[in-house]
């Protein structure tokens, strides 16, 4: 039931990036400097998005030491997280486009909090491996 | 815009112009996620450098780093020149998606690359 809500939400967020047109049909077009602010928070998202890919890329090219493997799978997890992030701005920024127009909040996500958790572990992760490379 | 923004004493701003600076707030934001993708497609085409692939493949990745590069750049500043406007247009949904879409390629091709 859940998942078969989760995927109905999706596919109807995918729906509206690619029909941008019906976001302009609802509600009114609110002030320019608050849809500016919600194209910066967009691009923040992106930085952080490409930052992660950066990321993975660092590791793959920076961290020599680390087992074959180990290093693999750190640079595609985080690989993954920035394409995710990605594409999470764009359906952030149409949905708070779209809140905005209708006079509704803003909507909530939990995806900071489990990007901040999921960046910290990967960190701490990598800070171990990077020590016990250097010592072992 | 009203007058009640605008700080005391102030010279007030010229017309159209947002005494909160918002469009140049903006067109530095874009600057900033320029500057993130050109070092992510440093660190991509330094890895091509290194890459063990026939001359031909590397030479195909590098011209498709440069293609995702150069569309995000020229799309970015086709933005940037929207906001010297005194009230820019609201960021169509393409330029959106077509960064979103450069982001994923990036991290794909880096994905192909290092699982190859």
């Amino acid at each position: 039931m859940i998942l078969r809500d989760g995927l109905r939400s999706v596919g109807a967020a995918v729906r509206l990036w690619w029909a941008p047109a019906r976001v302009r049909e609802e509600g009114s077009t609110p002030d320019y400097r608050f849809s500016l602010a919600n194209e910066r928070t967009f691009l923040a998202w992106l930085r952080t998005g490409l930052a992660l890919v950066g990321g993975g890329f660092a590791v793959d090219q920076f961290l020599p030491r680390l087992s074959g493997t180990l290093r693999l799978t750190c640079t595609v997890v985080l690989l993954v997280a920035g394409a995710l992030c990605a594409l999470r701005a764009v359906n952030h920024w149409v949905r708070c486009e779209l809140a905005m127009r209708r006079g509704e909040d803003l909507p909530l996500s939990r995806f900071p909090s489990v990007l901040a958790l999921g960046v910290g572990v990967l960190a701490a992760v990598l800070v171990v491996l990077v020590v016990l490379g250097r010592t072992g | 815009m009203g007058d009640a923004q605008r700080g005391a004493g102030s010279r007030p701003p010229a017309p159209g112009r947002d005494p909160g600076l918002q469009p140049e707030r903006t067109r530095l934001a874009w600057r900033r996620t320029t500057l993130s993708c050109t070092v992510v497609a440093l660190l991509a085409g330094r890895r091509l450098l290194r890459s063990t692939a026939p001359f031909a493949v590397d030479v195909a990745l590098a011209a498709l780093v440069a293609l995702l590069w150069l569309t995000f750049v020229a799309v970015s500043h086709r933005r940037v020149r929207a906001m010297a406007t005194g009230r820019p247009p609201d960021l169509p949904a393409w330029i959106a998606l077509l960064l979103a879409g450069c982001t994923v390629t990036l991290a794909v091709f880096g994905a192909a690359i290092v699982v190859s």
